[in-house]
């Protein structure tokens, strides 16, 4: 009786039908001016910034941070600015993630400085007592890995020669390095002395979470 | 070798496997559980939630969930078509080489390798492994079915055929990467197109993996356990091409209020919402099949498993649609709620499911009796009670955690900051993980005695074994 007879026919309309809602909604949507949306504003990310997103992603943060603001009223009063989706233009892969355990992350680039951030992955206990985030001390005794950071940011299409990210990253390096770093004590809390003067794992964590939302709220402030 | 010439080795090599993934995974996730309350038990980088709860999912999904569907896939083929699998050699080669992927894949995921694509975590190189043992698996089962004996393919072959086809459209799409090196890749999407074709992965992983697959088990194995045929055979082929066609359109409830263009999540919705018909065919499908039988529930320990299992389904089909709607999920998404909602799919209708096939299978393939049914019933009460229990809480705590993000003062102020919400979760945290312990006692029980039945002496000459 008809095609239950017929496995290799049946396969092939199996995958047929399979295929029709994946073309509507995932391979059209793939092209389409709305999901692809760019904006003058928003920048792709230094080298050390990807290097950050890099550990942010190693580490697994998405399953339980967020990366986007929801039109909601109590989340745009809690979070900020609802997000959009031109400001995700350079994120491969996205980390809109998909539980928050922990709050959302999409607007805190500026909202503390950096001292905040060194204190509070050193042992988010310290700052607050009852969180059940897991201490990050450790990633400040690594050294930034840099082998890769031009290869990346050519796979990203970030447009940067190898020159500019040799710059981005000793310009970060000198920043964070400087005697007058306005974050230095906290940054020498946990860092080693001799990687004082080096780019570790936690500045480029630093500077990732800092660059979050930051384009945007940018904007506001020209506004 | 057992009748009719049919290879038992790799529905045997399977079976183990999916105990031993079934075992690690849920340890990694008692674990996981702790450290939600506990984030002392982050001892180390390669024990911190943020790696270990992927080895948690991917250790069930593709560990567990998938060894047990070979093992029975491997099974069903061979008995629905009364024919030995085709190619014998390359089975074993399958088993082997999907170890070996599982075993490697939980160590990159130890050592951070992490795409970050839920259930798509693995880097390349591991996808190419799963893609080559979903390839040697695929070449058997057409391999087969175009060998075979019996002409007309039951059910349960269509699910096998349907999953087959889907994963490997969905798992290489969802995996298009640029390599950066041996361990470390781009995906090609961006953005929102990124979070699109992630979640059409996800959701339909989930649909072809924790549906299709045990479908094709309960279907099997239920009319076989009750020794009553399927109910409708009408309604199992309309509910297949329905689910077939509506699953793929679904993946967009998971982004909600995102950036993601609205057409797409209200089309999403839709689709979820149609999704109720085809899934409730196969739950009424189940009900009607014991029609007049009733008593086997009480007279038919594996009956019981497979009824609570497929209630599970049914009321998981009916939660995952509401909770998909743009304004349930504006409370719930991103809260506890939604792994309660996960958790009573995989430990209430999966699990539940794949141990009654095995407990009906493996004493088959070593022709004797299975070593204890009472321990069997205890089994069954076990993950029962822990699920439940497991989930309820999740729940509860994800409708506390929901209307805490949102309460405001008179003065529309925020009532709570994030810290307050988060502390106020941890008596429910602290009942999940004893839920947990309760379920893996269950399991504990369960690997006992299919190694007890494996391991006890055969009675000579004893025909195969009977169902009470």
């Amino acid at each position: 009786m008809g095609i239950t007879s017929k496995p290799v026919v049946f396969a092939i309309l199996s995958a047929a039908v399979i295929l029709i809602g994946t073309t509507v909604t995932v391979f059209i949507p793939l092209f389409m001016p709305s999901t692809q949306p760019v904006s003058a504003y928003i920048k792709p990310y230094t080298a050390v910034e990807q290097e950050g997103r890099d550990i942010y992603m190693r580490e697994g943060c998405n399953n339980c941070h967020t990366q986007t603001v929801r039109p909601l009223r109590t989340e745009v009063l809690r979070y900020g600015e609802y997000s959009k989706p031109e400001e995700f233009a350079y994120d491969r892969p996205f980390l809109w993630g998909s539980k928050r355990t922990g709050p959302d992350l999409n607007r805190v680039g500026g909202k503390y400085p950096d001292s905040w951030h060194y204190t509070h992955f050193k042992r988010p206990q310290g700052m607050f007592e009852k969180s059940n985030m897991p201490p990050y001390f450790w990633l400040a005794k690594n050294r930034l890995d840099t082998s890769y950071s031009f290869k990346k940011t050519t796979v990203l299409g970030y447009g940067y020669t190898e020159a500019m990210v040799k710059q981005q990253l000793e310009e970060y390096r000198a920043k964070v390095a400087d005697e007058n770093y306005p974050s230095k004590e906290s940054r020498n809390v946990v860092t080693p002395p001799e990687l004082r003067k080096e780019l570790t794992e936690m500045d480029a964590l630093v500077a990732y979470v800092q660059k979050l939302g930051r384009d945007v709220k940018s904007i506001e402030k020209n506004q | 070798m057992s009748d009719g010439g049919y290879n038992y080795r790799v529905v045997r090599g399977f079976a183990f496997s999916a105990l031993f993934w079934l075992l690690v995974g849920l340890a990694v996730g008692l674990w996981i559980a702790f450290e939600m309350f506990n984030p002392a038990l982050n001892l180390t980088p390669w024990l911190s939630f943020g790696r270990l709860r992927v080895v948690h999912t991917n250790g069930m999904g593709l560990g567990f969930s998938l060894a047990a569907i070979f093992a029975a896939t491997y099974y069903m083929l061979q008995r629905l078509t009364r024919t030995p699998i085709a190619f014998p050699r390359l089975a074993q080669a399958h088993l082997y080489l999907f170890n070996t992927v599982l075993a490697l894949g939980a160590l990159s995921l130890f050592a951070g390798m992490n795409t970050t694509k839920e259930y798509a975590e693995l880097e390349w190189p591991i996808d190419i492994g799963v893609v080559i043992f979903w390839v040697m698996f695929a070449i058997n089962v057409f391999g087969t079915l175009i060998k075979r004996q019996e002409k007309q393919m039951y059910i349960s072959l269509w699910y096998i055929i349907a999953m087959t086809v889907a994963i490997a459209i969905l798992y290489i799409v969802n995996n298009l990467e640029v390599p950066i090196s041996l361990f470390k890749s781009y995906t090609i999407y961006s953005g929102a197109n990124d979070a699109n074709v992630e979640w059409w992965y996800g959701h339909n992983v989930v649909g072809f993996i924790f549906t299709v697959p045990i479908l094709a088990m309960f279907y099997y194995f239920l009319p076989k356990v009750s020794n009553l045929p399927i109910y409708s055979h009408r309604l199992s082929i309309v509910s297949f091409w329905s689910l077939n066609f509506a699953y793929l359109w679904t993946g967009a409830h998971h982004l909600m209020l995102s950036p993601l263009p609205e057409w797409l999540q209200t089309v999403a919705m839709g689709f979820s919402l149609f999704m109720i018909a085809p899934s409730w065919g196969s739950v009424v499908n189940g009900y009607y099949t014991l029609n007049g039988n009733w008593d086997q529930m009480r007279t038919n320990y594996l009956v019981k498993f497979f009824i609570a299992g497929i209630t599970f389904y049914g009321l998981q089909t009916l939660q995952g649609p509401l909770q998909g709607l743009r304004t349930l999920s504006a409370f719930f998404h991103y809260t506890d709620w939604v792994p309660g909602h996960v958790h009573m799919g995989t430990m209430g209708w999966v699990t539940m499911i794949i141990s009654a096939s095995f407990y009906y299978m493996i004493p088959r393939i070593y022709d004797r009796e299975i070593y204890s049914v009472k321990l069997a019933n205890i089994h069954f009460w076990l993950m029962m009670v822990g699920q439940i229990v497991w989930t309820s809480a999740m729940w509860i705590a994800g409708i506390q955690q929901g209307a805490m993000w949102k309460a405001t003062n008179p003065d529309g102020s925020l009532m709570y900051n994030f810290l307050d919400t988060v502390a106020s979760l941890y008596p429910y945290y602290q009942i999940r993980f004893g839920a947990g312990v309760i379920f893996f006692v269950g399991i504990l029980i369960f690997a006992w005695n299919l190694v007890m039945t494996v391991r006890q002496k055969q009675e000579p000459g004893k025909a195969s074994p009977s169902i009470l």
